[in-house]
């Protein structure tokens, strides 16, 4: 037994662990079911967890297999690091097209939650980029799945199916051409939320990336600051020396996320930020994937760990909803130190669970302070829910069953896909109470 | 595009080519430049799959794989010929390895015979039969990997560790006698690290190195010719100690 915790370290319970390799991969789970896959542990709740039960480690299964640089697609198996690819295919001339806020996580894990990145309105999800997968089931049947091939509607079932379908052993991703690691980024402060959906829709149609931190202690007209960026043409050159990797050392006794450090922090975030108004050329690394110079970042909350809230709301009743949601924050007198909003466009959704769907995001993070916090979320759910909106998996570790199913309105024909051998501390809690 | 590079390419021979230790080990050389590589195991299928990766990782690389066996004489012959054959090796690494069940070695000595075969009599005829061809060319360096269990030996592994032990010995006498020459021999003495070989360690709780950062320390080893390497580098200390405890202490001790 070994403990394993998620990004929010809310938990650190003892799992049954099983290092899946790819020769012995379908007797392995055979013989250890029921358990659940774990990639790198980046979702922040308890998708990847399954307290007291098996957790199926992925991360060894890392082989790449082949790239077509006719298709520009690379297959490899689901356990390769979406950073370790990029920084291979980059000097080549390749990036993946979607990637979320953090490339350490694992090919499996972006597509059971089919993640996004900040180019939503260009690329889709993930799992829209994936053109065939294989799954592995507990039966020991083997599943080969494609979006308009063979077994499409297991396709649909497993990206975004939280890992509940079989265990992904690999996958063939498409491939974007790049000339280089740059990207030309504008960064715009502003002043209030009507100024946010003004420039993204205004945004949508010229750049590629497009994003928001916001400050959500700044009253019901918060000030931000949006970014957009599109890759530009500057080539690609080696770099002399690695940057420093950063890390957060130790797990300090409290949070220091807290009522004290909150306000100054985001003021000081607002103004640094507006000093670099303007337009910029920033490698894409650190414009994506900001906080992975920080290795351990999710320590500062301390050891009770935190939550990450991440809702999206349809478009009509977007700004009324969030003025909604900040307006509790206030009343409960909570803030958070990372407020992002984000914009998603119409498309279909990749699978039947996928969390984008047209409309605005936004993501919160709150040190957990027990009761205090959970009665925060509860308010906030309520919000979410009459505004015909829903949570993401991903980041979640509390939402109720009837949030949930009223949220992911293709649940019961999920369920025809699941693999009986296969359950998480989240599906036990939102699905099979 | 980075160019292929010009100058001589490394010549490298993997043995037990499907270790976790090896497979990163070939994933380091193959990232600094493309090299000619020999994979050698028994297992075709995932000697295939690891040279694919390779492939994808250094298109410019040659890789090549052979399957052979190793535990006896003929066969390390066989395996060592083949090898050879149209090649001058820059470097050899000698990986395999297995961690028996020290109380089923006890219970029934046809298994400690096995272990011994392949972690002690196997990687030692290997350096034998491979050194022969490395002195004729006069270059290469030979690295082949122990244990820290090879140091002293303790109740709860000392089958293990005397098949390392042997290994150990056994190439301190080749760098004596090949010292003066060309050719150099690398001893690695890992310590734990999380690999399948040690899968229900890890699964019990105990902390380990990762076989990327082994694998780091041992190309950085064959690299400076060195002639001893423990990886991670705290082990050289605690084996110090270890090894010179006194044995009324040590026999107290639960290792
Ligand atoms: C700093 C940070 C920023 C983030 N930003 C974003 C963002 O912008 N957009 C976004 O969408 N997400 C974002 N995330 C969330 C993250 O992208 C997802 O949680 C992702 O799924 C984590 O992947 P992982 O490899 O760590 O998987 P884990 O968290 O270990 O597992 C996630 C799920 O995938 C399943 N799974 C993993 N591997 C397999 C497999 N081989 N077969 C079947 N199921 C499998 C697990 O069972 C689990 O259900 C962010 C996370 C962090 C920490
Ligand atoms: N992991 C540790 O904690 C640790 C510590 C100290 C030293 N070591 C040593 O490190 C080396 C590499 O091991 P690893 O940790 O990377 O383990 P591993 O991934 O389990 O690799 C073991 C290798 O040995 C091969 N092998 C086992 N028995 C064999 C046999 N009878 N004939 C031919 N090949 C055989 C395996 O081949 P197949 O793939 O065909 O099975 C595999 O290539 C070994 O010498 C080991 O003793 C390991």
């Amino acid at each position: 037994m070994s403990q394993l915790q998620s990004w929010g370290r809310l938990s650190q319970a003892e799992h049954h662990t099983v290092a899946l390799s790819s020769q012995s991969l379908g007797k392995q789970i055979m013989s250890t079911s029921p358990g659940i896959c774990y990639g790198m542990g980046r979702s922040y709740g308890d998708s990847c967890l399954n307290p007291g039960g098996t957790a199926w480690l992925t991360r060894n299964l890392d082989r790449l297999i082949s790239l077509d640089t006719k298709t520009a697609t690379l297959h490899c198996e689901s356990g390769a690091l979406l950073e370790d690819i990029q920084r291979l295919l980059l000097p080549r001339g390749w990036l993946l097209p979607v990637t979320p806020g953090t490339q350490k996580i694992t090919v499996g894990g972006a597509i059971a939650n089919d993640v996004h990145g900040k180019n939503h309105h260009v690329f889709g999800t993930f799992g829209e980029n994936v053109t065939a997968l294989t799954l592995q089931r507990t039966d020991g049947e083997t599943l080969i799945c494609s979006p308009d091939g063979e077994n499409p509607d297991w396709f649909q079932a497993t990206v975004g199916g939280l890992g509940l379908t079989g265990v992904i052993t690999s996958a063939v991703l498409k491939l974007r051409p790049v000339t280089g690691p740059w990207l030309t980024a504008e960064t715009i402060p502003y002043q209030s939320l009507s100024d946010f959906f003004t420039l993204s829709r205004t945004s949508e149609s010229d750049w590629e990336h497009t994003v928001s931190w916001f400050d959500c202690l700044s009253g019901n007209q918060p000030r931000g600051i949006f970014l957009r960026a599109n890759h530009n043409q500057q080539p690609f050159k080696p770099e002399p020396d690695k940057k420093r990797q950063l890390s957060f050392p130790v797990v300090p006794p409290v949070s220091l996320v807290n009522r004290l450090t909150l306000k100054p922090f985001n003021t000081a975030y607002y103004w640094l930020n507006k000093r670099k108004a303007g337009i910029s050329t920033v490698h894409y690394e650190p414009f994506s994937y900001p906080l992975d110079a920080i290795s351990n970042w999710n320590r500062m909350y301390g050891p009770k760990g935190f939550y990450q809230y991440q809702c999206v709301i349809p478009p009509a009743v977007s700004q009324d909803a969030v003025g909604e949601l900040l307006s509790i924050l206030r009343k409960y007198r909570q803030g958070s130190f990372l407020a992002v909003l984000k914009t998603f466009s119409d498309r279909k959704p990749a699978g039947l669970l996928s969390f984008p769907k047209s409309g605005t995001t936004l993501a919160l993070d709150f040190p957990n302070r027990g009761q205090k916090t959970t009665a925060l979320l509860d308010a906030m759910d309520s919000v979410v829910s009459r505004a015909n909106g829903r949570l993401y998996p991903a980041k979640d570790a509390r939402m109720s069953a009837a949030m949930f199913q009223q949220g992911y309105p293709e649940l019961a024909r999920f369920q025809a896909y699941r693999d009986p051998g296969i359950t998480s501390a989240f599906s036990a809690r939102t699905i099979d109470c | 595009m980075s160019q292929p590079s010009t100058s001589h390419r490394p010549n490298i021979i993997i043995i037990g080519a499907t270790s976790a230790m090896a497979e990163q080990c070939a994933r380091i050389w193959v990232s600094r430049q493309a090299c000619n590589l020999l994979l050698i195991g028994r297992n075709t299928e995932a000697l295939s799959s690891i040279k694919a990766d390779l492939q994808v990782r250094s298109p410019e690389s040659v890789i090549d794989v052979q399957m052979s066996a190793m535990e006896y004489a003929e066969e390390i012959q066989a395996l060592t010929e083949q090898a050879l054959t149209d090649r001058q090796p820059d470097t050899v690494l000698i990986a395999h390895g297995t961690l028996p069940d020290q109380q089923q070695c006890q219970d029934d000595i046809k298994q400690a015979e096995q272990a011994v075969r392949i972690n002690g009599l196997s990687p030692v005829l290997l350096a034998e039969a491979f050194i022969k061809q490395m002195l004729e060319n006069n270059k290469g360096t030979l690295a082949v990997i122990g244990s820290v269990a090879g140091d002293r030996g303790r109740k709860s592994n000392y089958v293990y560790g005397a098949a390392k032990g042997l290994v150990t010995r056994y190439l301190e006498g080749l760098q004596h006698r090949l010292a003066g020459s060309h050719v150099s021999v690398v001893i690695i003495k890992p310590g734990p690290t999380d690999t399948p070989m040690t899968a229900h360690l890890k699964a019990a709780g105990q902390k380990m190195a990762t076989s990327q950062a082994v694998a780091a320390d041992i190309v950085s080893a064959i690299d400076h010719k060195k002639p001893v390497c423990y990886t991670p580098g705290k082990w050289a200390l605690i084996m110090l100690v270890i090894r010179n405890l006194p044995r009324f202490i040590f026999n107290k001790m639960d290792i």
